[in-house]
């Protein structure tokens, strides 16, 4: 050891010296959120392809839907799709709400969760900010997936503007829905367990609803949980918004199940997440 | 003002069966460096994160900078930083966005956080390297950054877990050197680590650890006074008079003089520096000359041998990075 300051050694004690003095009060909750939904955006700006996942899947089921059993489904493959792309709006928005939980996991997987659980903040803020940043991510998937529609010939009676107050029930419904996979993602030890559980829930949740077909040709036990499936609900009161006919007890009915699930899941995830790993 | 930085009473912390923290009593003075040293699975990490309040000791108390760990862990977060053992950075955001972002959450509003984002990647030499994913950082570089972004606010403590494990010898210089700068600010540093090296260079006061217990503390030559002397080794100009020099130590020293294979060296063990130099001064009177002689003291491996009776690798054959080579 020599008794010359090497550079480095300099530069530390300095960067310390230059701290700059910080307010009392650390950031408050809001404001923390904010930062952590800036995160979130970040990662989706360095990874689109993390939004290309959840959008190519329902573009190639209405791709392939609509072309291949449109005709034979609804007479021809403008009315199918009609029919069909409300509901594909939906499943898009469902399956992009697995991504809170996914991205959450591996953030807690690779520790800089230690860090962020350290810090002096409002603690839930991570998860409250990936939560803020997933409107903008069901929105642009919604949003894409709608163009794709619109280019194939889709046209909504209700007027493009219809598309609006579609997304902001979609938005709600994903916004409470999304807790299930926070929780699950809190209880699991990987990112992709997360995703094999996911899809071990969403796969019946949207085939077994009215997405594709109208139940009215299944075995009336189909018909019976497809009525109580809340993907259906959504669907049933997406359509009727888009078809320019807002049905206010569909609307509540399609938040119902979001409802309970974000009061049952809601507080899991905060008592998973303050639990100690 | 607490007079310790970190004091701690029966600290412990079980998994099940597991006594990963096994009642342990501790005092950090504010402004050392203190070194907790000790193998993979010894405990290490538990102790730091129970001391950074992530996690909850199942027995004992602990308090840092005067703050309870579990009463008033708000009060603790708010004066300590963490650089955990595996680097705690995002790794999918840029450097410098992990910096702002820290920033912020600090309470640094705008142009604050990015002007200390920009100051702390010049100062720790990352600014090239700004506009890169962390995720395509050296692992040198991810360290640095990372402690980096332990400085956004001047910590008045700063837990290092494990620093340069897995770097390669220039990049743990470099953290070495970081870490010595951040001492001279007056930083109390609590670091942990795997390579007896790093605890003799930097810390101040050592804590050697083994399954969850202290078994030795001290200075670094204070622990090594424990496990008695060094080895006094000598190269001597010819072979002729290899047999009268070895009979000269082995009667001036107690221990057994071992020739080495070349015909030239010999070395024996001996119990303080004094006898080692006596002898040295014995066998020039006798005008006996030396190519060469050194008198070293026992390493801190030797020490680990000594107290644990077994050599300081992890014994489940997890993978470790190769320990640091002697600095010259």
């Amino acid at each position: 050891m020599s008794d010359v300051t090497k550079p480095m050694e300099q530069a530390a004690e300095d960067a310390v010296l230059s701290a700059p003095a910080i307010a009392a009060r650390p950031p408050h909750a809001v404001s923390v959120s904010l930062t952590y939904a800036w995160r979130a955006l970040l990662k989706i700006k360095h990874m689109p392809e993390q939004l290309f996942d959840v959008v190519v899947t329902p573009i190639m089921f209405t791709v392939m839907f609509t072309y291949l059993f449109g005709g034979a489904l609804a007479g021809s493959t403008d009315a199918y799709l009609q029919f069909l792309l409300p509901g594909i709006l939906v499943q898009t928005i469902v399956f992009t709400s697995v991504y809170t939980g996914f991205t959450l996991n591996t953030d807690i997987s690779k520790g800089v969760f230690d860090r962020f659980r350290s810090l002096p903040v409002w603690s839930p803020g991570p998860i409250a900010g990936a939560m803020l940043a997933d409107v903008f991510r069901f929105t642009a998937s919604g949003v894409i997936v709608f163009i794709v529609g619109t280019l194939m010939g889709y046209r909504p009676e209700g007027g493009f503007i219809a598309v609006i107050p579609a997304l902001l029930l979609m938005n709600a419904f994903a916004f409470g829905f999304g807790w299930i996979f926070t929780a699950l993602a809190l209880s699991v030890r990987t990112p992709s367990t997360v995703m094999t559980l996911a899809w071990l829930v969403l796969m019946p949740l949207t085939f077994a609803s009215n997405i594709y077909v109208d139940p009215a040709t299944m075995p009336g036990w189909l018909q019976a949980v497809v009525a109580v499936n809340p993907v259906s609900l959504l669907v049933t009161a997406i359509r009727d918004i888009m078809a320019g006919a807002p049905d206010l007890r569909a609307i509540l009915l399609a938040l119902l199940a979001p409802g309970v699930i974000a009061a049952i899941f809601g507080p899991i995830t905060m008592w998973l997440y303050r639990k100690e790993r | 003002m607490a007079a310790h930085a970190i004091e701690t009473r029966a600290l412990s912390r079980r998994f099940g069966e597991t006594r990963a923290v096994d009642a342990i009593d501790l005092e950090v003075r504010r402004g050392e460096i203190f070194g907790v040293l000790g193998p993979n699975v010894a405990g290490k990490t538990t102790l730091v994160r129970m001391l950074a309040t992530l996690l909850r000791p199942s027995g004992g108390s602990a308090l840092v900078l005067g703050h309870d760990i579990e009463r008033e862990a708000r009060e603790v977060r708010r004066k300590i930083s963490l650089t955990g053992q595996f680097a705690s950075v995002d790794e999918d955001l840029t450097g410098y966005e992990n910096l702002v972002l820290l920033a912020r959450l600090a309470g640094l509003k705008g142009h604050e956080a990015k002007d200390r984002a920009s100051g702390l990647l010049g100062a720790f030499d990352l600014a090239d390297a700004a506009g890169r994913q962390a995720k395509d950082f050296s692992g040198g570089m991810r360290r640095k950054l990372d402690i980096a972004a332990s400085l956004i606010r001047r910590p008045e403590l700063l837990f290092l877990d494990e620093p340069t494990t897995g770097l390669d010898p220039r990049s743990r210089n470099q953290v070495w050197d970081i870490v010595r700068g951040l001492a001279a600010s007056g930083t109390t540093i609590l670091l942990t680590t795997q390579y007896l090296e790093e605890a003799d260079q930097l810390a101040g006061e050592i804590a050697v650890v083994d399954h969850g217990r202290i078994i030795a503390r001290g200075t670094s030559a204070e622990l090594k006074a424990k496990v008695g002397g060094g080895v006094l080794q000598i190269s001597l100009a010819g072979k002729d008079r290899r047999e009268e020099a070895s009979q000269l130590l082995s009667g001036m020293l107690s221990g057994e003089v071992r020739a080495g294979g070349n015909g030239v060296s010999l070395s024996v063990d001996v119990s303080d520096p004094d006898a080692g130099l006596a002898a040295l001064s014995a066998l020039s009177a006798a005008g006996i000359a030396l190519s060469g002689y050194s008198l070293s003291q026992p390493s801190l491996d030797e020490v680990f041998f000594a107290l644990t009776g077994r050599p300081p690798e992890p014994e489940d054959g997890l993978e470790t990075a190769p320990a640091p080579e002697a600095a010259s």
